[in-house]
C-alpha cells in the first residue's frame, strides 16, 4: 500500500494496466471455455474434454492455432485499413477498463486505473468506437458477404446504442452523477434495478445487441453470411476480433453490475465479504446469462430486429426517461 | 505547452491528410484520428464533458454514417476517379479570402492574447476532477447547468432546427418519392407474391 502512495503515477498506473491486461485476457480465455462447457451441457453433449483435466488447457491450445495459422490478405482487400480494423476493434474494447473501477475506492485507488468525472459517458464514447472495427474491416475485406455483415453491424449498433444511451439516463438521474464510483455509491441502499427495472431489461438487450451476441448476432450470421464481417479473417487477426467480443461482453456485463446491480455492494449486508468478490459474482452472473441466451434463442430476423430497436426498445426507453425524470423532479 | 504544439501539428496533419486521400475510406480513417485528437485537445482545456460528447456525436453517429455510405456506394477499393479541375478559376479569390479570414483571426488571438489565457487554465486546474463534484470547470454537472439556464433558448432552437430536418426527411422519403420501401408498398409486394404463388399453383 504504501509503496503505491511513494511510486511515481506512471509507473502505477503501468503496473496497473499490465496486470488488468493479464486478468481480462485469462478471463477472456475462460469464459470461452465456459461458454464452449456450458452450451454443450445444455445441448446434452460432453464439450471439450481432451486438452488437460476437464479441458482446461483448451484455450492455450485454441491460442497455439490461432498464432500458427497463415495471416491471409484477399488480393481485392485493401491492406491498410484490413490490417488496421482488428486493433480497432480491441483497442476500443480494452480502453473501457482504465476507467472500470471494480471494488470500493481505497487511498491510492488500489481498485481502479483512473476515475474520470465523465465515466459512463467516457464507456459510450469507446464502445462507439468500437463500431469502426467490424464496419471498417468487413469493408476493406474486399468481398460480398464481409461487406454484408459489417454494413448490418453498422445499422444495427447505431440503432441499438441509442436505446442504451437512454436506459442509462435514468439511472444518471437517481445518482445524480456520471462517474461510475458515484452511481455505486448512490446504490447503497438500493440497487438500481428496482426502481430502473424497464431501464434494467432494456440495458440488457442492448446490451446483447451492441456485443453482437446470439440472438442478436445478425453481423456474424453464418448461416446467410458465412462468418459476416470477419469472413476473409484467419490466424491472430481473426483472433483479435475473437478476444474484442467476449471483452465486450465482459466491459457490458461490469457496466450492467456497476449500474444496476449495485456494484462491490453485498447482498444481505454481508460485508464480511469482500467488494471485490460481490463485484466478481454478479459480473459472472451476466456471464452466465449470455451464454444461456445463445444455447436458447434462436437468431432474430433482419428487418424485425431493425423495428424491435426503433418501435419498441426506443419508445420504451423514452417513456421510462421521462417518467424518471418527473419522479426525481417533484419526489426525489 | 509543448502538448499544445505536439497536439495541433498532428491536428493539422490529419485533417491535411484526410484532403489529400484518393480513396475515401482513407479520408474516414483520418477524420477519425482528427475527432481523436480534437478530444484530447478539449481535455487539455478541461473541457471533459466536450471531449466525450465529439466523440460519442462526431465518432460515433457522423462519421460512422459517413463509412456506411461508402460501404454501400463505393465499389471497394478503388480511388475516386479525377473529376473536371475547377481550381484555376475558383482558386485564386478563394485564397485570397482564407488568407484574409487567417489574418483577421491571427490579429485577433495577438490582441486577446487568447494563448496565454488558455495556458493557464490548462495549467490552473487538473485534468480530471473528483468523482461527482460540481462546479469543476468543464464537469457534466456545471455543462448541464449552463445549457438548461443560461443557454436554454439556443439549446432550444437547434432542438427545432434539427426537428425541422427531421420531419423534412420525413416529408421528402413519404409515400409520394418513389424507390423508398415503405410498409404500404412491402404489403403490396407481399400480396403480389401470394397471388403469383396461387396462380402457379392452379396452372
Amino acid at each position: 500500500m504504501a509503496a503505491i502512495h511513494s511510486a511515481p503515477l506512471w509507473l502505477v498506473v503501468l503496473v496497473k494496466s499490465a496486470l488488468l491486461l493479464l486478468v481480462v485476457i485469462t478471463t477472456f480465455a475462460y469464459a470461452m471455455l465456459a461458454e464452449r462447457k456450458v452450451m454443450a451441457w445444455m445441448q446434452l453433449r460432453p464439450g471439450p474434454n481432451r486438452v488437460g483435466p476437464w479441458g482446461l488447457l483448451q484455450p492455450a491450445a485454441d491460442a497455439l492455432k490461432m498464432m500458427f495459422k497463415e495471416d491471409l490478405t484477399p488480393k481485392t482487400a485493401d491492406p491498410l485499413i484490413y490490417k488496421l480494423a482488428p486493433f480497432i476493434s480491441l483497442i476500443s474494447a480494452f480502453g473501457a477498463y482504465a476507467i472500470i473501477p471494480f471494488s470500493e475506492p481505497s487511498p491510492g485507488d488500489l481498485w481502479s486505473i483512473g476515475n474520470v468525472n465523465a465515466g459512463i459517458l467516457f464507456i459510450f464514447a469507446l464502445t462507439a468506437l468500437g463500431v469502426y472495427g467490424i464496419s471498417l474491416g468487413g469493408w476493406a475485406s474486399g468481398s460480398k458477404y464481409p461487406l454484408l455483415g459489417s454494413v448490418r453491424s453498422t445499422a444495427q449498433m447505431i440503432s441499438y446504442e441509442l436505446a442504451m444511451s437512454m436506459s442509462v439516463i435514468g439511472v444518471l438521474l437517481l445518482a445524480g452523477t456520471t462517474s461510475l464510483a458515484g452511481i455505486v455509491h448512490a446504490q447503497h441502499r438500493i440497487w438500481f434495478v428496482i426502481p430502473q427495472l424497464i431501464g434494467f431489461v432494456i440495458y440488457l438487450i442492448t446490451a446483447v445487441a451492441e456485443t453482437n451476441r446470439a440472438p442478436f448476432d445478425l453481423v456474424e450470421a453464418d448461416a446467410e453470411l458465412v462468418a459476416g464481417f470477419h469472413t476473409e479473417y484467419s490466424g491472430l487477426r481473426f483472433g483479435l476480433f475473437f478476444i474484442a467480443e467476449y471483452v465486450n461482453m465482459l466491459t457490458v456485463s461490469c457496466i450492467a453490475t456497476l449500474l444496476f446491480l449495485g456494484g462491490w455492494n453485498p447482498l444481505f449486508g454481508l460485508t464480511v465479504v469482500p467488494g471485490i468478490v460481490w463485484f466478481l459474482l454478479k459480473v459472472s452472473f451476466f456471464l452466465f446469462f449470455y451464454i444461456w441466451l445463445r444455447a436458447t434463442l434462436p437468431r432474430f430476423r433482419y428487418d424485425r430486429l431493425m423495428a424491435f430497436g426503433w418501435k419498441v426498445l426506443l419508445p420504451a426507453a423514452t417513456a421510462n426517461l421521462v417518467v424518471t425524470a418527473i419522479v426525481v423532479a417533484y419526489i426525489g | 505547452m509543448l502538448l499544445f504544439w505536439l497536439l495541433g501539428i498532428l491536428l493539422i496533419a490529419s485533417a491535411v491528410f484526410v484532403v489529400m486521400q484518393r480513396k475515401p475510406v482513407y479520408s474516414v480513417v483520418g477524420l477519425l484520428l482528427h475527432f481523436a485528437i480534437l478530444a484530447v485537445f478539449y481535455l487539455t482545456l478541461n473541457a471533459e464533458f466536450l471531449a466525450v460528447i465529439q466523440i460519442v456525436i462526431y465518432t460515433g453517429a457522423i462519421l460512422i454514417l459517413f463509412v456506411f455510405v461508402i460501404a454501400l456506394l463505393s465499389s471497394g477499393t478503388e480511388a475516386f476517379a479525377a473529376g473536371p479541375n475547377r481550381m484555376p478559376k475558383a482558386g485564386v479569390p478563394a485564397a485570397l479570402l482564407a488568407l484574409v479570414a487567417l489574418g483577421l483571426l491571427i490579429y485577433g488571438v495577438s490582441r486577446g492574447n487568447l494563448f496565454a489565457s488558455g495556458a493557464h487554465v490548462a495549467a490552473s486546474t487538473s485534468i480530471a476532477g473528483p468523482p461527482g463534484t460540481a462546479n469543476v470547470f468543464g464537469s457534466v454537472a456545471d455543462f448541464g447547468k449552463a445549457l438548461f439556464t443560461t443557454h436554454l433558448l439556443p439549446f432550444e432552437i437547434m432542438a427545432l432546427i434539427l426537428m425541422v430536418a427531421v420531419v423534412g426527411v420525413v416529408a421528402l422519403a413519404g409515400d409520394e418519392s418513389p424507390y423508398v420501401p415503405t410498409r404500404k408498398r412491402a404489403s403490396a409486394v407481399e400480396r403480389e407474391m401470394r397471388e403469383a404463388i396461387v396462380r402457379a399453383g392452379e396452372g
